[in-house]
């Protein structure tokens, strides 16, 4: 399988009247053709931010300073405003988080969708209404004769981002990047729409970059993990071996931190002590180590580069995986093979 | 004494708060000179007690009404009926002053704490501030006590200095726990305390929570969507759905064995953190949440329930007694 | 639900209505002096003085004078001036036309002058276009327009003699259009630029936060060019709340235009009010008042409307 996007150590910076602040640094991955990738951290970890650069969204003061992402080889940081643009809800779409302000409260929501039918698919009105119409029924939404007429707040937010993904997926795009696609959802509304997308991903084979901070959205719709800590890649790995055996220390705090259903809950959270650092005060060496128990004195000191430790499976860590203490590996395989309620 | 006698007689000793049919009504109004239309019927009719030391979960999706439930019990909301007794004392009605009084016993903290800081205010001076109106430390004494407050939410000294901007969101959220513990209170209304933090400041969270209560023998009422922090923080849960609870349970017994299809459902729903697990197809049918303004006649929840029989969508089920309760005419063995 | 909320509006309406007429009628009556006792002459025998004061209805009790003067107006009476004797409506009904003209010139032209100004600003916020635009807004809003009058006269109308200085048409002349709308451009100018400094802020501000919005965002990400993201998903946006902006400005524009028609001598209502105004002339300025009130009253009343049509978000109450 080809490689559908490539990213190599993009750094993206924001202008301040104070000079530059990197806010992404050396962030590579790449996504094959129908696979799901899903970029995992925390807010302010940078995954929002990698996902707008690639199409060119960053706004009027971000930009990539050094790096490259490439869409089938066409370079997406070279590329011209117009070039990008008819990528843009065509190639490429776009999700986001809050389906509530991601749609224009003053236009009609079926034609908020002909738009980009319009535009890419070069369909007249009438044409494109009965498109809008189909799309409508086939991401479930009921009587979308009436729907199409309605404005956005006037729905439920299940059915605003059920809208949102037919906007996206109307002009069947090779890639799809879901920016925090369930956040702002219910539990059982966000297990209808995580369905939803792997539905229509199986129909049309289309690859999805899930922006998320949610492991257990991850689990249910990924095959590759790109963990993200502090505007840096800090591992990355498939997501089985990512789950069974994380490397990173920020990556096993982070699957502890997370209140399973099928943990035992008369115990203490393990939790990650400290903060995520600013952007203007980034820990010098490893930018995880104030945070890290098992931190010695070069990750204070000297910078990790992402290593292979097998199996593209890509770690940013001094420690080799045998020095981290079999304990920490074995509570967490505990927990984790031990099956949903 | 007989033994039931003697059961009820220390259940009632150890009873905390007691909320008899509750009902807190939101008016729909439409227009200058029409009457209201109708109600959102946030809480209808729901009753529960809160035992001494407890967490009580009260856990359902957004409009469920969890949170008009908190902010009923502490009257920040004027419920429309019914009654909350505080330690055994009718709370309902009573008067601003008066609440006030009873309200050094009852604290809540809320999922922004930031909304509640006033931003100009030093972080010692808010914290200090109801020590001292609520005579509890005497005005030389508030600035120690306000350390150790501090100290007991896990933030450095100097905090103290700062303003509520210069904070970051798991900050934020350790000063509304100091402010809601400095008077000692009883009972503290956890109102989604978690939603706004990260995942591990999360878990930092709860762990703060729960060492708190072991210190001061807090009793909570642990409101939230989670189902994992819900379970990780209550001895007890109640499900709420459209305004009523559904099912009340000790944790374990509901996470083995949920008994309303609601419940199973949410627990269905929520995503496993293991790849190998992964739902292969089974597609979750259980449509949109019903508008609690017109909730469904019988029982509210058959629009979304797979297995509603034909009597469902007449008769409303009651919630049961006992340990286990559940509102369900068919409930899940 | 449109049609009932129309109707509530106009519903509403009536009441104000006859709470301006009530306030109106009190304010005038409260106010010291009367035609009768400036025209006093030690000439004129106080009987012949009490003789003009029945004749006028001054003895009577206040209330009556009210309920007289009420029913004449829902007539579409408003009685006779105290000073030229002249029937009020028909001396409004003359006038009301050419204010009428040069009011919504005005308007129109300070809201076409202050979308654009306003809506490049907010795009090219903080860079020098906004600065200059800023400044000029601010320009227009700190000179005031009797000053501008003046300086148009004299640098356009009697220096570069481009433009008539004065009246709606030229004396001994044709009267048409043409030479109206030729008389109309000073006048409505400096109105106009006194509005457009006001509300070039408003524009500005507004699309400043709608540029923020994540819909835009969304609306990038489908590819569609910039313009059309400024101008179908912003500026429609943008320019909701302006609609009632606008609709406060209309009570002023009436204000303002007084001492602009005395200035351009423009043959509206603002030179009879100041007439009326000098020689206490209280049926006319009640009349004006009612009439200023009416035209207040109905362009708020499609201004709620407009809002309504154009703001699905809007819930009819």
């Amino acid at each position: 399988m080809g490689k559908l996007l490539e990213v190599e150590r993009l750094q993206i910076a924001f202008r301040t009247d104070q000079g530059d602040v990197i806010s992404v640094d050396e962030v590579s991955f790449d996504i094959k053709a129908g696979e799901t990738v899903a970029i995992v951290g925390e807010s302010g970890c940078g995954k929002s931010v990698t996902s707008l650069s690639l199409i060119g969204l960053l706004g009027k003061r971000g930009y990539v300073r050094q790096g490259e992402s490439r869409f089938n080889g066409f370079s997406l940081t070279k590329a011209s405003s117009a070039e990008l643009r008819k990528l843009r809800g065509n190639e490429i779409s776009m999700i986001f988080q809050d389906s509530m302000t991601s749609l224009n409260p003053v236009i009609p929501i079926g034609e908020q969708l002909e738009e980009p039918i319009r535009l890419h698919l070069h369909l007249s009105r009438q044409q494109a209404k009965a498109v809008a119409l189909d799309m409508l029924r086939k991401v479930g939404i009921p009587r979308p004769e009436v729907i199409s007429k309605e404005y956005p707040q006037t729905l439920s937010g299940g059915m605003r981002q059920r809208v949102m993904i037919a906007i996206a997926l109307v002009c069947k795009p090779k890639l799809l990047i879901a920016d925090e696609p369930t956040t702002a959802l219910d539990v059982t509304i966000q297990a209808q729409i995580v369905q939803l997308m792997k539905q229509l991903q199986a129909s049309d084979g289309t690859s999805i970059l899930l922006v998320t901070h949610d492991l257990g959205v991850v689990a249910e719709m990924a095959d590759k993990v790109v963990v993200m800590y502090a505007g840096q890649v800090v591992e990355t790995a498939d997501v089985f071996t990512l789950f069974r055996a994380p490397q990173h220390p920020y990556t096993q705090g982070l699957m502890r931190s997370i209140p399973h259903l099928n943990r035992d809950s008369s115990k203490r959270m393990d939790a990650i002590a400290g903060t995520v650092p600013s952007l203007q005060h980034m820990p010098t060496g490893c930018r995880y180590h104030p945070r890290c128990p098992h931190a010695v004195g070069r990750c204070r000191e000297q910078r990790p580069a992402l290593q292979n430790v097998g199996n593209e499976h890509l770690v940013r860590c001094w420690l080799p995986s045998e020095s981290v203490p079999p304990t920490v590996k074995d509570s967490l395989a505990g927990h984790i093979s031990g099956g949903a309620v | 004494m007989t033994l039931q006698a003697e059961i009820i007689s220390r259940q009632t000793k150890n009873e905390l708060l007691r909320v008899e049919h509750l009902k807190t009504y939101y008016p729909l109004q439409k227009g200058l000179f029409s009457r209201p239309t109708g109600h959102i019927k946030a809480v209808d009719d729901v009753s529960l007690t809160l035992y001494k030391g407890e967490t009580l979960g009260l856990v359902g999706e957004s409009g469920c009404g969890k949170s008009t439930m908190g902010r009923s019990i502490i009257r920040l909301e004027q419920p429309n009926s019914g009654r909350i007794l505080f330690e055994g004392e009718d709370i309902t009605h009573m008067t601003v002053k008066k609440l006030n009084v009873v309200r050094t016993q009852l604290q809540m903290i809320f999922q922004d704490p930031f909304a509640s800081l006033n931003p100009r205010i030093r972080i010692c001076d808010a914290l200090a501030e109801p020590l001292v109106v609520h005579k509890r430390v005497r005005r030389s004494e508030a600035a120690r006590e306000v350390e150790a407050l501090l100290q007991m939410v896990g933030l450095p000294r100097s905090t103290g200095e700062r303003y509520p901007h210069e904070l970051s969101g798991g900050q934020r959220q350790r000063i509304g726990i100091a402010r809601a513990i400095a008077l000692r209170p009883k009972l503290i209304i956890c109102d989604e305390p978690l939603s706004a933090l990260d995942v591990s400041i999360q878990a930092q969270m709860m762990n703060l929570l729960q060492d708190l209560q072991e210190e001061l023998q807090f009793t909570y009422l642990f409101i939230t969507h989670g189902m994992g922090a819900v379970k990780q923080m209550s001895t007890r849960i109640a499900v709420m759905y459209l305004g009523k609870i559904v099912e009340l349970a000790p944790t374990q017994q509901l996470f083995r064995q949920p008994k309303h299809p609601y419940t199973q459902l949410l627990l269905r729903a929520v995503p496993s953190p293991d790849p190998t697990l992964r739902s292969a197809n089974e597609y979750i049918h259980a449509g949109d949440m019903p508008s609690s303004g017109e909730p469904p006649q019988g029982c509210r929840f058959h629009t979304r329930c797979p297995y509603a029989q034909a009597n469902c969508g007449v008769v409303e089920p009651a919630l049961t007694e006992g340990e286990h309760a559940v509102s369900c005419h068919y409930p899940l063995a | 639900m449109m049609r009932r909320y129309i109707f509530r509006r106009l519903l509403i309406s009536i009441p104000v209505f006859f709470g301006i007429t009530i306030f109106s009628f009190l304010i005038m009556n409260m106010a010291p002096g009367n035609p009768v006792d400036m025209l006093i002459n030690p000439n004129i025998p106080k009987e012949m003085l009490e003789i003009r004061k029945e004749m006028l209805g001054l003895n009577d009790p206040l209330y009556v004078q009210y309920v007289k003067w009420l029913s004449g107006l829902l007539k579409g009476e408003l009685g006779y001036s105290y000073s030229s004797f002249a029937s009020v409506s028909q001396m409004i009904g003359e006038r009301i036309g050419p204010t009428l003209l040069l009011a919504s010139t005005s308007l129109v032209l300070g809201v076409l002058l202050a979308i654009p100004i306003g809506v490049i600003s907010a795009i090219k916020q903080n860079a020098t276009l906004d600065y200059v635009l800023t400044g000029l807004a601010f320009l227009g809003t700190s000179i005031p327009p009797f000053f501008l009058g003046l300086g148009f006269i004299y640098i356009v109308g009697i220096q570069l003699g481009w433009l008539p200085t004065g009246g709606m048409t030229t004396l001994g002349g044709t009267g048409g259009i043409g030479d109206i709308l030729v008389h109309l451009i000073l006048p409505a100018l400096v109105l106009g630029i006194a509005i457009a400094g006001k509300k070039v802020r408003y524009v500005r501000a507004s699309m400043l936060e709608v540029l923020q919005q994540d819909y835009l965002r969304t609306a990038r990400a489908k590819g569609i060019s910039e313009l059309v993201v400024l101008h179908k998903h912003a500026l429609r946006n943008a320019l909701i709340p302006i609609i009632t902006i606008v609709g406060t400005e209309i009570p002023l524009l009436l204000g303002g235009s007084i001492i602009i028609e005395q200035i351009f001598q423009w043959p509206g209502i603002g030179q009879l009010t100041m007439e009326a105004l000098l020689s206490r002339d209280y049926p006319t300025l009640m009349g004006l008042n009612i009439v200023a009130a009416c035209i207040v009253l109905s362009t708020n009343l499609v201004m709620d409307i407009l809002y309504a049509i154009v703001d699905p978000r809007m819930k009819y109450s």
